[in-house]
């Protein structure tokens, strides 16, 4: 049955469709999609965006490993290197403090009227991700493959099973907003 | 039990079976109540008076809004056997656009090869974010057209020029090291790391030092 649907183009298309009006909507209820929220947790004064992100990251990581004990979802790993995570990442980092949201927030910016997420953001995107086509080649053979730690996930990576990792991270990061809230932040 | 779902199988005839017919008026009755809502704001306030209903509330708690994105990660592992993210997409349009302009000979591509242009579910799902953002904006009043944000306004000064310059050279970086470091703040850092991925945990930590960094030389 769900994998009838998950083969069933048509209804992938429309799911895929309201899943982002819910995640479009959820973003720009939470605060994520404006500038200056983005740019507070970038000059580290404003919580909201890492409070929005660990609190999915909580909810999400519970969810899908129950959801994974019956064999109901797989794991979607990425893998990653020190050539490709770390410098990609650092690249990464300087744009989304240059333009001030990221590749999801500025089609969520785009939705709430900003013009410089339309014409300044998702412009220049397309532009830089043409540019990493044509540099792909290159950076495939030399770049990306330096210091690879593999399609991994932490309870692996420890040799532990998932449940030890997860109830610890949740007690890690429900302890770090909690310390949030205490210093008003 | 669980399938991929392979890019190739994307535009595959399908069969229809009566859950799929079941869930296809699911879908066309949840787009028709969008439709609807988005209708009956271009009216006006959906209650005239009194407290805002939580739709027209131009924040939620951002407890709530992740919690919420948390549950939709749920749904889209189970239904959709995939993950919420969105830089990718950006690369297909580009691929898509650049083909259009220069002919098939761009999709030879390596990236291409391996990433093909295409309108596939993770496109849909960022045309859905434009709309879902602007049913949220319009419904509470906080759609508002201006190129330049309030807070750089206060801070840095109103020339639009200087704005659309560090908006599109940011942009052009993000797009070049969302897709060097093979996925962004949604794909790495809300999907990767809500997986316990390793990748995903560095690379959200490298998002955030080069963030900061460069946001305190902006506004030092």
């Amino acid at each position: 049955m769900l994998n009838k649907l998950r083969e069933h183009t048509p209804i992938q298309m429309t799911l895929g469709l309201l899943m982002g009006i819910c995640f479009g909507f959820l973003l720009q209820k939470g605060g994520v999609t404006h500038y200056g929220i983005i740019m507070g947790q970038l000059l580290l004064s404003d919580w909201t965006v890492v409070t929005v992100m660990l609190s999915a990251v909580v909810t999400g990581m519970i969810g899908i490993y129950l959801l994974r004990i019956p064999s109901l979802v797989r794991l979607h790993k990425k893998s990653g290197s020190f050539g490709s995570t770390v410098i990609g990442g650092l690249i990464f980092g300087i744009g989304f403090a240059l333009l001030g949201y990221c590749p999801g927030t500025v089609a969520g910016a785009v939705g709430q009227g900003s013009l410089d997420a339309l014409l300044g953001g998702v412009l220049g995107m397309l532009l830089g991700t043409a540019i990493y086509s044509i540099l792909y080649d290159r950076l495939e053979r030399k770049i990306l493959h330096v210091g690879e730690f593999g399609k991994i996930t932490l309870p692996q990576l420890l040799g532990v099973g998932p449940w030890p990792v997860i109830l610890s991270s949740t007690a890690a990061i429900l302890l770090f907003m909690i310390i949030l809230e205490l210093a008003g932040i | 039990m669980v399938t991929n779902f392979k890019s190739g199988d994307k535009w595959r005839v399908y069969k229809s079976g009566p859950v799929c017919k079941v869930v296809t008026r699911a879908a066309l009755l949840l787009s028709t109540l969008a439709a609807a809502v988005a209708a009956a704001a271009a009216e006006g306030p959906l209650i005239p008076a009194g407290d805002p209903t939580i739709w027209q509330m131009k924040r939620w708690s951002p407890y709530a809004a992740g919690i919420g994105i948390g549950v939709l990660s749920w749904l889209v592992f189970l239904l959709s056997d995939n993950t919420l993210g969105a830089s990718g997409s950006y690369a297909k349009t580009a691929g898509m656009l650049e083909k259009f302009l220069r002919g098939r000979k761009v999709a030879e591509r390596a990236y291409y090869r391996e990433n093909p242009p295409e309108i596939g579910w993770g496109w849909m799902l960022l045309v859905g974010v434009v709309i879902g953002a602007f049913l949220s904006a319009y419904l509470s009043g906080d759609f508002r057209l201006g190129m330049i944000p309030p807070m750089w306004k206060d801070r840095i000064g109103t020339d639009v020029l200087l704005r659309w310059l560090t908006a599109f050279g940011g942009g052009i970086l993000l797009g070049i090291g969302s897709r060097w470091a093979d996925g962004c703040t949604s794909g790495h850092g809300i999907s990767g790391t809500l997986q316990l991925v390793v990748s995903s945990w560095v690379a959200v930590i490298c998002f955030f030092i080069g963030g900061v960094m460069t946001a305190l030389i902006i506004y030092h």
